[in-house]
């Protein structure tokens, strides 16, 4: 209270001089504190969202995202929505497929969407590259007729005069190649007199001319659109149309109702083009994966598959992941005991030194910091390989025979050894800044006390070195877990890592959403032992200095 | 003073020497005999040499020469923790990862005593500091003083006979400091123990110990009870660092029995008690305390000496007043008066005479 003569003591909140709550007033203080501090870190707080956390959100989003078989293929997830699975989708699905693929492969997508279902089916890949190619066959069967009856067919004008609006064909007439092409719309009642058409010719007048900026005028449709046609034509009655190009229309009408029109059904076109079309495996799989989000990722990071019937174990020749995160596991703690055991002397002769001499032998400590890794980890294959250094001694020394050189390299063993030495000193550090803290008079009094010297190091120092244990500990081991140029070069087949098999996935096999959804439980598991340890040890125990 | 072999020494050290490097000595030709029971305290600026003789007797440091023993036994190659001394450190060194009754049980454990007797001995050792209520709670919760008791019950749990203490007041309050100075010195006369106390406070040393070792430059520069080191220091050195103390510098003309003629670099003669002066024509530092000088003409006594002096600045500190003088060219002399109801009170610039007697002022070395 500022103010003796304030009613503020008697209720309410505690009142500033001039009468505002302190509270608030306090907070006034406080604010440009914050702001200035704020602004303070702003450019780190910038560089660590937009190079750091925004790609790790984008990764890990990715571990579930599964837009790309639901965009490409719009039509035919929607007809596979009320297929049981059993047998083969309807003539309807195969319908949606053509237009779908066909479009895709126009864009250039469907190899990607195969690359995607290759994933989750062998085949998928070349099944889609293939008819991208292939499906043109059955649109030609019809474009070739049409084109046969009237050349105008295969036309671009007498279709857009056809499919157009009056207004917006003579804007486009006009149009100068210059600045925005005037949007493509339909005309007036087109729609309900050739709906499958207008909606195939929108689709490719919107393509033509947003995504490849073409004048639509110039180009003829494609033979999906000619597709389109011979469907609305086998469909409806054309008779009392009279609107432009009526005449081609209902010439192209009485073709298609004549018993020689020649058609193809999409089944037998798909059939022509694959046979695996007609397994229902294929359409399973597109079914299975056309929500938006998917499991699909996650569950073959855990060695499992998605089917119709929920998640399952893969067989047992499938599987790899489970193994590989155990062996992380198992491998980051293996060089992480290793590391107390050899650090812990270091650390305590380091604290226990005169200033000079600990110095001195700090800059060995950080000798290895001051290395390439890259070095440091072909130094290890120099010394550990059958011909290696360590080899040749020990034959030389007559402890092996020569022709039993013992194998130290491209397994566990190499990528613990080399691990080990080049995570030493993240144990070191830590370690050796809290034994320095520990006063020597710990020590001297529990031996004035009467305690022998192992007494005093096991009761008195040791416990109080715990802190620069278990920081030096979660250090190595999460980058440990992680670790990934040493295990490559060192570790063979036996000895690589879970982050071995995410780099595979990014580079070679590009399955990224798999890699994040791997990276994503490797993330998982570190925060969960993170967790673990707070729990147990408590993080306020862990002391950096 | 250096009484050494006596056959009661309970502690002594004999001809001790240390140095680190090789090249300077620390300590130089230590020699010091206690008797069981005392209280000594070993008292000196920083670097005196003091905390190393210390950390020799409890086996912190081996002695480079010479030879320490403890009840008449040589103890310089038993290592530490089998001497049976306790120890109190300046801070504490309490383990802060044991409770306070894990610290007292300590010992005890590794003396392998059993667990109902240990638990008795740690109860009674904190009753006796008055910390029996906090067996349970950790170091870090105690306060300074607390924990001080706590140390100190430590250290006398396993009942040793000889306790070192390596300035364990030093970082409390004053009046912390005072009781525990009373606590302290109660404890070990009703124990009856033996203990080596190093402290740099004078005033620790003088109201704690029977007697007190005044260290500098390695050496024992006086060893003696508190009174005699105060009103009869041995060399200037002692007489500057114990309490205050005005020097008038000059040289001896006349050495005569237990008197002598100094005459002061200002030219006057003075009388004094030469301590450590053997020679006429030797420079002199005459030393004399504060409280030894009387101002009022009335109150000199007979023989007394009379100088002339000017005040300087006149402080008043309540129970005492503190003048500033200049005499004999020294513009540092000063005299303390007590605050009694007819005392006069000197105003700067005054022109007043002050003496004392022959037998207050002691002509030391020169340093």
């Amino acid at each position: 209270m500022t103010d003796a003569t304030g009613d503020g003591s008697k209720s309410g909140p505690m009142l500033a001089a001039d009468g505002t709550p302190l509270k608030k007033s306090l907070a006034r203080a406080l604010r440009m504190q914050k702001m200035r501090a704020l602004m303070l870190i702003a450019p780190l707080l910038l560089f660590v969202l937009i190079t750091f956390i925004a790609p790790i959100a984008d990764m890990l989003f990715r571990s579930v995202e599964n837009q790309i078989v639901s965009d490409t293929l719009p039509k035919t997830t929607a007809t596979l929505g009320d297929w049981d699975g059993e047998g083969l989708p309807s003539d309807a699905a195969f319908e949606a497929a053509y237009f779908d693929i066909f479009l895709a492969a126009e864009r250039k997508e469907h190899t990607r969407l195969g690359t995607r279902l290759n994933y989750e089916q062998t085949g998928a890949s070349s099944l889609f590259r293939k008819s991208g190619r292939g499906l043109d066959d059955i649109g030609e069967v019809y474009q070739d007729q049409f084109e046969d009856l009237n050349g105008d067919w295969d036309e671009a004008l007498p279709w857009a005069e056809l499919m157009g609006d009056p207004d917006w064909l003579s804007e486009q007439q006009g149009w100068d190649e210059e600045g925005r092409q005037p949007g493509f719309e339909l005309r007036d009642g087109i729609a309900d007199l050739l709906p499958t058409a207008s909606r195939e010719y929108a689709i490719f007048a919107e393509f033509q001319q947003r995504e490849e900026n073409n004048n639509l005028l110039d180009e003829e449709p494609w033979s999906a659109v000619h597709t389109a046609l011979y469907q609305d034509l086998a469909a409806g009655d054309m008779s009392g149309y009279s609107g432009p190009r009526a005449e081609m229309l209902q010439a192209a009408d009485a073709l298609v109702d004549s018993p020689e029109f020649e058609t193809v059904s999409f089944r037998d076109g798909f059939e022509e083009i694959d046979e695996d079309w007609l397994q229902p495996d294929i359409w399973r799989t597109i079914k299975l994966y056309s929500p938006d989000y998917t499991s699909g990722y996650f569950l073959n990071s855990i060695d499992m598959q998605l089917t119709p019937d929920g998640a399952e174990a893969r067989p047992d020749n499938e599987r790899i992941y489970m193994l590989l995160f155990q062996r992380t596991l198992f491998m980051s703690l293996v060089i992480t005991f290793s590391c107390i055991l050899l650090g812990y002397p270091v650390a305590y002769i380091l604290s226990n030194l005169p200033m000079r001499s600990a110095n001195l032998l700090m800059i060995l400590v950080l000798l290895p910091f001051w290395t390439s890794l890259l070095v440091r980890t072909s130094a290890w294959k120099v010394m550990l390989q059958q011909q290696g250094v360590i080899n040749d001694v020990l034959v030389w020394l007559g402890l092996v025979a020569d022709d039993a050189r013992l194998t130290m390299i491209n397994n566990q063993f190499g990528t613990i050894v080399a691990m080990t030495h080049i995570l030493l000193p993240f144990m070191i550090l830590p370690m050796y800044s809290v034994m320095s803290t520990i006063p020597t008079s710990y020590v001297r009094a529990s031996k004035s006390l009467g305690a022998t010297n192992w007494t005093t190091f096991w009761r008195v120092y040791f416990p109080q070195s715990v802190p620069g244990i278990g920081a030096g500990s979660i250090l190595v081991f999460i980058l440990s877990i992680g670790y990934y140029i040493t295990p490559e070069i060192v570790g063979g087949t036996t000895g690589t890592f879970i982050s071995n098999r995410i780099a595979y996935h990014i580079s070679s096999s590009l399955n990224w959403g798999l890699a994040a959804a791997l990276g994503t439980i490797l993330l998982a598991v570190v925060l969960i032992l993170y967790w673990a340890y707070d729990k147990i040890v408590g993080i306020d125990n862990v002391k950096l200095g | 003073m250096p009484d050494t072999g006596t056959s009661d020494a309970f502690v002594a050290f004999e001809r001790v020497q240390k140095s680190y490097d090789g090249e300077t000595l620390v300590v130089k030709d230590l020699n010091l005999t206690m008797p069981k029971g005392e209280f000594l305290t070993m008292l000196g600026p920083s670097g005196s040499g003091k905390t190393t003789c210390l950390m020799m007797l409890a086996g912190f440091e081996t002695a480079t020469y010479g030879e320490i023993k403890l009840d008449g036994v040589s103890i310089n190659n038993i290592p530490p923790h089998k001497r049976g001394i306790g120890m109190v450190f300046q801070n504490y060194a309490l383990f802060p990862h044991m409770t306070i009754a894990e610290n007292l049980s300590f010992p005890l454990e590794v003396r392998k005593i059993g667990k109902s007797d240990r638990e008795a001995k740690v109860k009674r050792a904190l009753d006796m500091v008055e910390m029996g209520a906090f067996g349970g709670r950790r170091p870090a919760q105690l306060s300074g003083g607390q924990q001080q008791r706590v140390a100190l019950a430590r250290a006398l749990v396993f009942e040793p006979e000889l306790v070192l203490m390596d300035e364990p007041l030093g970082a409390l309050d004053k009046q912390l400091r005072e009781k525990m100075q009373f606590e302290i010195t109660d404890l070990a006369h009703k124990l009856g123990i033996t203990v080596v106390y190093v402290t740099h406070d004078q005033t620790e040393a003088l109201t704690m110990s029977d007697r007190v070792a005044v260290f500098n430059d390695g050496r024992i520069q006086q060893l003696a009870p508190p009174d005699e080191l105060y009103e009869a220091p041995q060399n200037s050195f002692v007489a500057q660092f114990i309490g205050e103390n005005n020097t008038l510098e000059g040289v001896i003309t006349e050495i005569k029995g237990d008197t002598c003629t100094v005459k002061l670099d200002g030219g006057e003669m003075i009388d004094a008690q030469p301590v450590n002066v053997t020679e006429v024509g030797e420079r002199t530092r005459v030393s004399i305390r504060p409280e030894r000088v009387e101002v009022n003409k009335d109150r000199l006594q007979e023989g007394a000496h009379t100088l002339k002096a000017k005040v300087l600045e006149f402080i008043y500190m309540g129970d005492i007043f503190r003048t500033r003088l200049s005499v004999a060219g020294n513009d540092e002399f000063v005299i303390k008066t007590r605050n009694a109801p007819d005392q006069v009170r000197l105003k700067p610039g005054e022109e007043i005479e002050i003496g004392w007697l022959p037998q207050d002022c002691r002509a030391l070395d020169a340093l």
